[in-house]
């Protein structure tokens, strides 16, 4: 990479920056609580990746670990008096410890079998935060109000006050970037590499070296993590918890992300988010039905046209851009090296 | 005493609708090695399309009859146009696609029928003939049920060419391919046998637990933990491990944990079925060669 290519890439991500830093002083708080909404999602949906997408694990309840996620939060501000940004490190140790327990059996479970066995702890999961012993600490049906973080500091621009909304706006895209980073990080090095190892070959990776059952059920771990500290954001984003919030169609919501978004990629956890926060908002319009009907014919016309997801989509339209620049590689081949056939989800035999 | 035994026999009953959402799952298990994640919400909407024939005015029997053959044609042509495509796709896709099939039927029953919840007929009402001391007369009914779509199925799969096929082609693909089967189109027979026993279960089922959209979610996952239970490649398996469910779940939910907690049962049968017999009592020992 050239340093002119360098520099116009940093600036290219200040502008970025500095977009987001304003956006949620040019819109309503209604708005802002959407794209807290989004980001919260994108977090969960990185996390499910991590696990589905990158590993080959397929989950259907990663909305358990979300609710747990959720839970720590919530009783630790309501009960506990800890302030927000407290709860969050938790929410993630008690997801990774949750989720590397559900690793443990995973290891024995291969493709179906874990899909069957994460989809029956989604279906029992709001039960089991309903339980009538723990209803002291869980608050039953009637779940736990919270309330939202206010902003140290008052500030204002544009006439738009610093609100909580706002402030949380902040917070979350902090998170959002740190846990970006930290994936990035993770899957663009030698863990990755095993991770993507292990979904395609699994005999083979354990033969290059690489352990599979500590592998797998840290990737679970991880995975359950990230999703928990989203669940954590979420739960102050919206200011209450119940368990009917988390039924299966949250683990579904989440696994319609991950496809929208591709599987196997950081970015696209990004547009899975902004899809499931507001294509049912605008399909809703139509009918109370139909944005479960939209998910559904999505993820069925997906795995059929494009299983790469949007992430997939742009990368391949950014890779012909660049292909037809007279700079580029003139034999053509980069514009399909741009998009490695590792990051296809049926491993190039779709 | 009493009481037990009354828990048993409504758990016998309910064992017999697991049993045969069981079997939907080996069915399609068995040819396929796919788990139908969109058994539940198929059954779900064939009845409600029996509980339109009998609001349009059609006898209960023959709505009946007529619902089962619709769903007989509504699998094969979901097996035909939806599954085929990605019959050598990896896992994932397919959970995916099931999952869409899943999320697809129950937002357009929603949308068609509503969500208000539906009282369903049952054609075995309370005192009639059939009725004893233990058993309501809805349940022996259901029982009764169950037991001739075991025994048409199981004489279907022994004595007739069609079944013979079908078998060949679950066992053995390439070969039965060889010699003149329509292993594909087996596959599609198989989705339409599993959808048609589906809509039976959930005509028993909906007197029960009413009629909407998400009344499967819970018989689903017994259903999916009494294949797993038996054996999921195993029909007689999967129908022995429907009865043992029922009524544990029965049992369990009446003396020791409560009802709240009964879903939890399923999923632990789930994972310790899974994590300490992964073939189940009856299923055949997985090997892999490398």
């Amino acid at each position: 990479m050239n340093s002119s290519k360098r520099t116009w890439i940093l600036i290219g991500g200040l502008l970025l920056l500095a977009g987001l830093v304003v956006l949620p002083f040019l819109v309503k708080n209604f708005r802002v609580f959407q794209f807290n909404m989004v980001m919260v999602y994108a977090i969960a949906i990185l996390g499910l990746n991590i696990l589905t997408g990158y590993n080959g694990q397929i989950s259907l309840g990663h909305g358990a670990f979300y609710a747990i996620g959720a839970y720590v939060a919530a009783m630790l501000m309501a009960y506990g008096g800890w302030p927000f940004w407290l709860t969050l490190p938790v929410a993630a140790l008690v997801c990774f410890v949750f989720g590397y327990l559900m690793g443990f059996p995973a290891l024995r479970l291969g493709g179906h079998y874990l899909a069957l066995a994460t989809f029956a702890l989604a279906l029992a999961i709001p039960q089991l935060l309903k339980y009538k012993a723990i209803e002291g600490w869980t608050g039953g049906v009637m779940g736990i109000v919270l309330t939202k973080p206010e902003p140290p500091f008052s500030f204002s621009m544009f006439g738009q006050p610093l609100s909580q909304d706002r402030w949380l706006y902040f917070v979350i895209l902090a998170t959002l970037l740190l846990m970006f980073l930290f994936a990035w990080r993770l899957l663009r090095g030698r863990v990755g590499r095993a991770l993507i190892a292990i979904r395609d070959h699994p005999i083979a990776a354990a033969a290059m070296g690489i352990n599979l059952p500590v592998f797998k059920s840290l990737t679970f771990g991880v995975s359950a993590a990230f999703t928990g500290v989203a669940g954590a954001l979420g739960a102050v984003t919206v200011a209450f918890v119940s368990p009917d919030s988390f039924t299966v169609f949250l683990s579904i919501t989440l696994l319609v992300g991950v496809v929208v978004g591709g599987l196997a990629t950081i970015h696209g956890a990004i547009f899975g988010a902004l899809f499931i926060q507001f294509v049912p908002h605008w399909a809703e319009d139509i009918s109370k039905s139909a944005p479960w009907a939209i998910y559904g014919v999505f993820l069925i016309l997906l795995m059929y046209v494009m299983p790469t997801g949007a992430a997939g989509l742009i990368d391949r339209v950014l890779a012909r851009f660049k292909g037809s620049a007279p700079a580029a590689n003139p034999s053509g081949l980069s514009a399909s090296a741009a998009v490695p056939a590792s990051t296809h989800p049926a491993g190039g035999k779709l | 005493m009493e009481a037990f035994l009354h828990q048993v026999f409504a758990g016998i009953a309910t064992g017999g609708i697991y049993a045969s959402v069981a079997l939907a799952l080996v069915m399609i298990y068995q040819s396929t090695h796919h788990i139908n994640f969109a058994q539940g919400e198929m059954a779900m909407f064939s009845t409600f399309i029996a509980w339109w024939l009998i609001q349009v005015g059609m006898p209960y029997w023959v709505a009946f009859f007529l619902t089962i053959a619709i769903s007989f044609v509504g699998g094969l042509v979901i097996q035909r146009t939806i599954l085929k495509p990605v019959e050598k796709a990896p896992v994932l896709t397919n959970v995916i696609v099931f999952i869409g099939l899943l999320v697809i039927f129950n937002s357009v029953a929603g949308w068609v029928f509503d969500h208000t919840i539906k009282p369903f007929p049952t054609p075995f009402p309370k005192g009639s003939f059939i009725e004893s001391k233990y058993f309501s007369a809805h349940e022996i009914g259901t029982i009764v049920v169950m037991l001739c779509v075991l025994a048409v199925l199981f004489s279907f799969l022994r004595f007739t060419p069609v079944g013979l096929a079908m078998r060949a082609a679950a066992q053995n693909p390439e070969s039965a391919r060889l010699v003149g089967i329509r292993v594909s189109w087996m596959l599609g027979i198989g989705w339409g046998l599993a959808a048609a026993i589906g809509a039976v279960a959930g005509m028993m089922i909906a007197p029960i637990v009413f009629l909407e959209p998400n009344m499967f979610s819970g018989i689903l996952l017994y259903g999916f933990a009494a294949a797993l239970l038996g054996g999921i490649d195993n029909p007689w398996g999967a129908v022995i491990g429907g009865f043992i469910v029922g009524v544990l779940e029965n049992i369990l939910g009446a003396y020791v944990i409560g009802t709240e907690l009964k879903l939890s049962v399923a999923l632990v049968l789930i994972v310790v079925t899974l994590t300490l017999k992964p073939n189940g009592l009856f299923g055949k020992a997985v090997v892999t060669r490398v």
